[in-house]
């Protein structure tokens, strides 16, 4: 081994396939085949903007779909078929299904059922039936919902306003159905997987969640995404359940750039 | 391997950098039960800061780079995140000024607070690479200057006061000494070093946010221990030893340099938390096999006459 190799080299790839979802989410294809996990996050960086943790939408090909929130997803959202981009990764933990599971469910709000596509596919493989269910606040919010179809065994759409699917929050599809499955995993805003987390130790269902927080370094290092005294980046991304809803900070604070706590 | 930090008992003489991992309470909590002896607190300013631009860290084949810019709350909310410390392990605080006074007004609101805290000692960082306005960009590390940072902080404190010195500024055995003149309680003696730079060449451009940073880990240790070795031979006020220690026998060489305690920080993105109780257990068998009992017997051998 050279005795040199770096653990984390920064990759430069094509861009082979830009999809855009609708007016704020874009789907990016890259020209690699990445070891990565379901669950597993990138940093990509921006020359000149910054760097941004982004969650992997599927490993073969590298996939990555952002919303158009900031500067670093803004040049996402600009990059076209043919440019390249850079990135760092796969970190994090991943998801795990339980070894004796036959039938999951991902509940993913918004752009965050991103991953569960990554995380069904990975199920399908294994002759494992996944459902998801995709939440948002109206019919142009729901994204990957054909991509999912080709991997899952049901999907369900809820919308707040009603106008795609059932109206109201996932909760209104999750409740009834939770209980028939070996494990539930959410990934989207921090209340709605609370939300989640909590239904599921009630059900006594194996449940685990995709936490987000602002992040620099990625590698367990500076401690800026930290939920308590966890590290999103190396205990997380993905939280059990129930180790989830022991963080006293989880869905009510989060950290700033600076370190100072404020209400999520 | 027990240690002690002006009266208060370590466990051992492992000592989590500051900057690393320390932006929380709990996260310095976390760190207290992976099995240091002592943490040192994100360094507060006055004002809170984001920090620089990221990328904030990047690999490089000798070692990583790094440019944060001191993100932190700022002394005040800084204060009642690290503060009511009751840990056995020892709480030091840190604080970065742009020049005495700043220095000054962040010891005296340390000591305004001084019952509350729990902390063990106040650790002064004029020794940073890469923050315009802080460390070595603006000249801090002379012997003048230490000087003149240290009696300020000492001043306005009672608590112990260490000096964090740079092995990039040249005469780090003139800023000790000076430091140790106007009071200084103990040197810790490391920094990254630097600053250095990385350019990715498929993007052509420096890879860092603030395009440069200061270079940690194992490559920077003969550095360091030099700077310890001499630093050991010149003053009587103990030292932290800091940069590149990686393993137990990398704190046994920077021990036998001179080093009283050693902090760890890139440590841990090579091997994990576990690296705090790793490297304790890493020392201890060293001891074992080579028939020391006591970190005393270590400390400052290097310098023995045969």
């Amino acid at each position: 081994m050279n005795r040199f190799e770096l653990l984390n080299p920064i990759y430069t790839n094509k861009v082979i396939k830009v999809i855009k979802e609708n007016y704020r989410v874009t789907t990016v294809e890259i020209d690699h085949k990445l070891d990565a996990l379901p669950g597993q996050f990138l940093m990509v960086w921006i020359p000149g903007v910054g760097e941004k943790p982004m969650s992997i939408g599927n490993n073969n090909p590298l996939t990555i779909s952002v919303a158009n929130v900031g500067p670093v997803s803004e040049k996402i959202w600009e990059l076209k078929e043919g440019e390249v981009i850079s990135y760092r990764g796969p970190f994090g933990n991943p998801f795990s299904i339980p070894k004796d599971a036959k039938k999951i469910l991902c509940v993913g709000g918004g752009y965050g059922v991103v991953p569960m596509y990554f995380l069904s596919k990975a199920a399908k493989e294994n002759n494992i039936q996944s459902t998801v269910i995709i939440g948002g606040r109206s019919e142009k919010d729901i994204v990957w919902e054909k991509q999912l179809f080709s991997v899952c065994e049901k999907v369900f759409v809820t919308t707040d306003d009603g106008s795609k699917g059932a109206k109201g929050n996932v909760m209104i599809e999750l409740e009834p159905i939770a209980r028939e499955y070996d494990a539930i995993y959410a990934c989207g805003p921090e209340r709605m997987m609370k939300a989640v987390a909590e239904l599921c130790k009630k059900n006594e269902v194996h449940c685990q969640v995709s936490a987000e927080r602002y992040m620099k370094c990625g590698v367990g290092v500076c401690g800026s995404c930290a939920i308590d005294g966890k590290l999103t980046c190396v205990d997380g991304p993905i939280f059990s359940g129930a180790e989830i809803l022991k963080l006293g900070e989880f869905g009510k604070k989060k950290r700033e750039a600076s370190g100072r706590s404020v209400d999520l | 391997m027990q240690s002690e930090l002006f009266g208060k008992k370590l466990k051992n003489p492992i000592i989590l950098a500051s900057g690393i991992l320390g932006m929380t309470r709990p996260t310095l909590e976390t760190v207290c039960e992976n099995g240091c002896g002592a943490v040192i607190a994100k360094s507060l300013t006055i004002e809170p800061r984001k920090g620089h631009g990221g990328p904030n860290i990047v690999e490089t084949e000798s070692g990583i780079l790094n440019a944060m810019g001191y993100p932190n709350p700022g002394i005040e909310e800084g204060l009642a995140e690290f503060g009511g410390w009751k840990r056995e392990e020892a709480l030091i605080l840190s604080i970065v000024g742009k020049d005495a006074n700043e220095f000054a007004e962040l010891a005296k609101r340390i000591e305004e607070k001084k019952d509350q805290l729990g902390a063990t000692a106040i650790e002064a960082v004029i020794s940073c690479p890469h923050t315009p306005g802080y460390g070595t960009m603006i000249g801090q590390g002379t012997p003048e200057s230490v000087s003149e940072i240290t009696k300020a902080i000492k001043e306005n404190t009672s608590y112990p006061v260490i000096i964090k010195l740079s092995p990039s500024v040249p005469g780090e055995v003139k800023a000790a000494l000076a430091a140790q003149d106007a009071g200084a309680d103990a040197i810790n003696m490391g920094n990254s070093l630097g600053p250095g730079m990385k350019i990715d060449i498929h993007r052509k451009k420096p890879i860092l946010g603030f395009g440069m940073g200061g270079l940690s880990g194992p490559p920077i240790k003969p550095i360091a221990i030099r700077c310890v070795y001499d630093i050991y031979g010149a003053v009587k006020i103990p030292i932290i030893g800091t940069g590149g220690i990686n393993s137990g026998v990398d704190a046994i060489e920077m021990m036998m340099a001179g080093a009283k305690w050693v902090s760890v920080g890139t440590a841990v993105y090579y091997r994990g938390q576990k690296v705090f109780a790793d490297i304790e257990r890493e020392i201890k068998v060293w001891m074992d096999l080579n028939g020391y009992s006591k970190l005393e017997e270590i400390i400052g051998v290097a310098h023995e006459q045969i």
